[in-house]
């Protein structure tokens, strides 16, 4: 087998790795919890970092009228299913066809992968200005404005008491190397035709 | 003329003495600066945020509990209830923890705690468990280094003045009670003056459960009618053997201070336990009818029981031949301290000039030899000369008790000449003394009673402590006294207030304990029969005269939060659980003319108060410990009807019966 081909299937592979590691974490600091609270997001459900975490967050977040983090997202089924035909379909090209397919494949890959965050900015977005109107506490910005509570898609930010981190994890970075891999076996079966 | 400057004369010497015997001012102030000037400051400084090297649990005496400190910097952390009711946290006064302080006399509400002692493995102390005595209504108590609660209380029978207790043996195998008062066994009507030969002296060996803790009187011995004051088990080659010391051995009734303190000699009774332990094992001894309580808390349904035992393994020594014995010992000693190589074996002749140090070596061999001088009720009194191995002579006035380090050291505390006094066992010789303000009783290292002493610090423990802190009127507190023994020289380091009376401490380094300790109870974990784990299943419920409120709180409401139907004449029961699940999120609660106490709950907890409403009203209830910006909100009504009245009882959450939440 060439070694493109083997790039190619290495590289879908890795994206398994979305199953068992988390996409991504959310952390939140703030002096009365030396220990942060934070909640990972994994392609099929939101989990503690430590136990309890969520229920304290919302906890935290009902003073400001936030909505309790969902149980479940329509997203958590949608994500595996994509994931793994993404993976079946990656290792299938790799075995079957050649270097232009793996552009192929990593371009839609790529897309995907921008839906994705952009359907998880527009739910953050909403997690964060979707507010009780009876809440306890409403906070406005120097403009008059109701204050959000988004948390950032991607780094840290300082909301009232609270920064919050967010950050790729584990499964995003398998994810990353397995399309950089596949991206290079494009070049690499690329050459090997020559 | 002449008599008078004679007697002048004699007026001038006497107050020369005097001065340069008391503790003087002067002298104190010279010792303070010369602790500043040896850094003793940062020695002792933890930095804001910063853990000690070691806990401390000294004993709070009076008060009838256990403080726990951080060691070097002399911080409480907490008061652990254990033998009398806290209202602060409810201890005694909730219905869970009530039956934790039932016994053969009834409910008592207060207790005299004396003698923690750190479970050991392989003669190191490990963490689990720390026990300790009550004295007054002779019990044993241990208590969970998990969650700092008390789990479990065992009164000892035909006991009285439970003071050579509570310690344990190198394995935990055994924890340990004698009685200090000897009485009749078993109690019965009869002249006090009969006393001499009618009273025993009851030694118990309590067995310890390795996975759960749990005690259970293995068997009792019954000695002869002296007084069991101190004890302490052997260690490495002694392990197996357990000492007691004893005074009154003259058997008064009366004047004790005079009648008990006329043989210059009394005794510390050597046991062999193991050997009777074998003997128990084997069907010996004889089961008698006894009536103690056995008190058991329950982590999972949140709540203690109270059994009534009815008999106990008794052993008298003359069916066991050659397992008790009786050592010689410079007059009415009172610690009885054993070394960490087991060897030797101390007592602290309080109202001799003496310390005594026998030898297990040559104790097995007078054994061997029977070198006895004669016998006390039929138990072998084995020859000084042939047990002794030396004394230390002189070394202060009224030694007390006595700890070690590695380093073949012994520092006994003299209560009388008021000093710590530093001396080398084998060589007899002391090394260094050091003033301690004033009168000290106990003294600590962390590891004291085991092999493996850490000793970097030394926590001597005060009887009194005069000018030595602000006045607080004529009740000042007591205190401990920290000192640095690494050196050749004792350092003093630190005064720190302590709670009641502290006598004896027991330390160990903070990481055996801290990364185990529990941070929440798990709701999912609670099986108390009135716990709810949602709002959705909270409710009240009407059984006769009896409401049950089954109460939840988490930040920052009850639910439900108004409830009527009661009426004047009812027990209303308050079944609390606290459903957050994060470290220190503690909720109270208190109603207004609860004859019982607030309530302090820690996440995940069920807790019950009663509440016998007197008059008709509407009257609040509120959570008493500052859990968030929205405290001062949390709080509730309950609607006090007449006693005839024909309100039915109901039940809201902001007007609604409390429905599905998910939190």
């Amino acid at each position: 087998m060439k070694k493109s081909n083997i790039l190619m299937i290495v590289g879908s592979l890795l994206l398994l790795g979305l199953f068992i590691f988390p996409l991504w974490n959310i952390t939140l600091e703030a002096p009365q919890y030396p220990i942060p609270l934070g909640m990972d997001i994994y392609i099929n459900k939101f989990a503690d970092t430590h136990e309890f975490d969520i229920k304290n967050i919302n906890l935290m977040n009902h003073y400001v009228g936030m909505q309790f983090i969902p149980k479940t997202i329509p997203e958590f089924k949608i994500f595996p299913i994509t994931i793994g035909i993404m993976v079946a379909f990656g290792v299938l090209i790799g075995f079957k066809m050649n270097y232009k397919w793996f552009l192929g494949w990593f371009i839609l890959m790529s897309v995907l992968g921008i839906v994705g965050m952009y359907d998880f900015y527009l739910w953050e977005y909403d997690y964060g200005h979707t507010l009780d109107p009876n809440a306890i506490m409403k906070f406005t910005n120097p403009d008059g404005s109701i204050m959000g509570f988004q948390p950032p898609l991607f780094g840290s930010k300082d909301i009232l008491n609270f920064t919050a981190h967010s950050y790729p994890m584990m499964g995003a970075w398998l994810m990353f190397i397995g399309m950089m891999l596949t991206f290079l076996s494009f070049f690499v079966g690329k050459k090997e035709a020559k | 003329m002449n008599t008078y400057i004679k007697s002048l004369f004699l007026f001038v010497i006497t107050t020369f003495f005097l001065i340069s015997c008391g503790p003087p001012t002067s002298k104190k102030n010279s010792n303070s600066k010369g602790a500043i000037a040896g850094n003793a400051a940062e020695k002792v400084y933890v930095a804001p945020g910063d853990h000690d090297s070691h806990y401390a649990f000294i004993s709070g005496g009076f008060s009838g509990q256990l403080a726990v400190y951080g060691l070097p910097s002399g911080r409480l952390f907490r008061v652990i209830p254990v033998f009398s009711q806290d209202p602060e946290k409810g201890y005694g006064y909730s219905e869970e923890t009530k039956p934790m302080l039932m016994t053969s006399h009834g409910f008592v509400p207060w207790g005299d705690s004396h003698h923690p002692d750190i479970s050991q493995t392989q003669g190191s102390v490990d963490g689990r468990w720390v026990f300790i005595n009550e004295n007054n209504t002779p019990r044993i108590a241990r208590i969970s280094l998990k969650t700092f609660e008390t789990e479990e209380i065992i009164e000892i029978p035909n006991s009285a003045g439970n003071h050579s207790s509570s310690f344990v043996t190198e394995n935990s195998e055994y924890v340990v009670a004698g009685t200090r008062f000897s009485v009749p066994f078993p109690q019965r009507d009869m002249s006090i003056k009969d006393m001499k030969g009618n009273f025993s002296g009851a030694l118990s060996f309590l067995k310890i459960n390795q996975e759960t803790g749990r005690m259970n009187i293995d068997f009792q011995i019954k000695m002869p009618g002296f007084n069991y004051d101190l004890s302490h088990p052997g260690r490495g080659k002694s392990h197996g053997w357990f000492f007691f010391s004893t005074y009154n051995t003259e058997e008064a009734n009366s004047l004790m201070e005079v009648n008990a303190s006329q043989n210059d000699k009394d005794f510390i009774a050597a046991i062999n336990w193991k050997k009777i332990a074998e003997y128990v094992k084997n069907g010996g001894g004889k089961k008698v009818p006894a009536r103690y309580t056995h008190n058991v808390w329950n982590d999972d349904t949140h709540n203690a029981t109270s059994t009534m035992e009815k008999e106990v393994l008794v052993v008298e020594p003359k069916d066991v031949p050659g397992a008790i014995f009786f050592l010689p010992t410079a007059k009415s000693p009172h610690g009885c301290d054993v070394d960490p190589t087991g060897e030797y074996i101390i007592g602290n002749g309080k109202l001799a000039a003496q310390m005594t140090i026998h030898s297990f070596t040559k104790m097995l061999k007078a054994i061997e030899d029977k070198a006895f001088d004669g016998d006390a009720y039929g138990i072998p009194i084995i020859k000084f000369d042939a047990v002794n191995y030396g004394t230390l002579d002189q070394p202060g006035l009224g030694p007390l008790h006595t700890e070690f380090d590695t380093r073949g050291n012994a520092y006994t505390t003299f209560f009388i000449s008021s000093e710590v006094v530093k001396w080398n066992v084998k060589d007899l010789k002391v090394i260094d003394r050091h003033k301690v303000y004033y009168s000290v009783g106990h003294l600590m290292i962390p590891g004291g009673n085991s092999r493996t002493p850490d000793d970097k610090y030394l926590v001597a423990m005060n009887k009194i402590t005069k000018d030595r802190y602000l006045p607080t009127g004529p009740e000042v507190c007591q205190s401990a006294q920290l000192f640095d023994i690494s050196g050749e020289k004792m350092e003093l380091l630190l005064d720190f207030p302590t709670i009641g009376e502290p006598h004896y401490a027991a330390g160990i380094a903070a990481d055996k304990i801290a990364p185990k300790t529990t941070k929440i109870y798990k709701l999912e974990d609670n099986k108390h029969p009135y716990g709810v784990k949602s709002e959705a299943e909270t409710k009240v419920v009407r059984k006769g005269k009896e409401v049950h409120i089954y109460m939840t709180m988490i930040r920052s409401h009850f639910s439900p939060d108004n409830i009527e139907g009661v009426k004047v004449g009812d027990k209303v029961f308050f079944h609390v659980t606290n459903l957050e699940q994060d470290y220190d999120v503690p909720h109270g609660i208190s109603m207004i003319g609860a004859q019982t106490s607030e309530l302090l709950i820690m996440p995940g907890r069920t807790t019950t108060f009663t509440w016998e409403p007197k008059n008709v009203g509407v009257w609040p209830f509120y959570c008493t410990d500052f859990c968030s910006a929205l405290h001062q909100e949390m709080q509730g009504y309950v609607r006090v009807s007449p006693s005839n009245s024909n309100i039915k009882i109901s039940y809201t959450l902001d007007g609604d019966i409390p429905g599905e939440d998910d939190l």
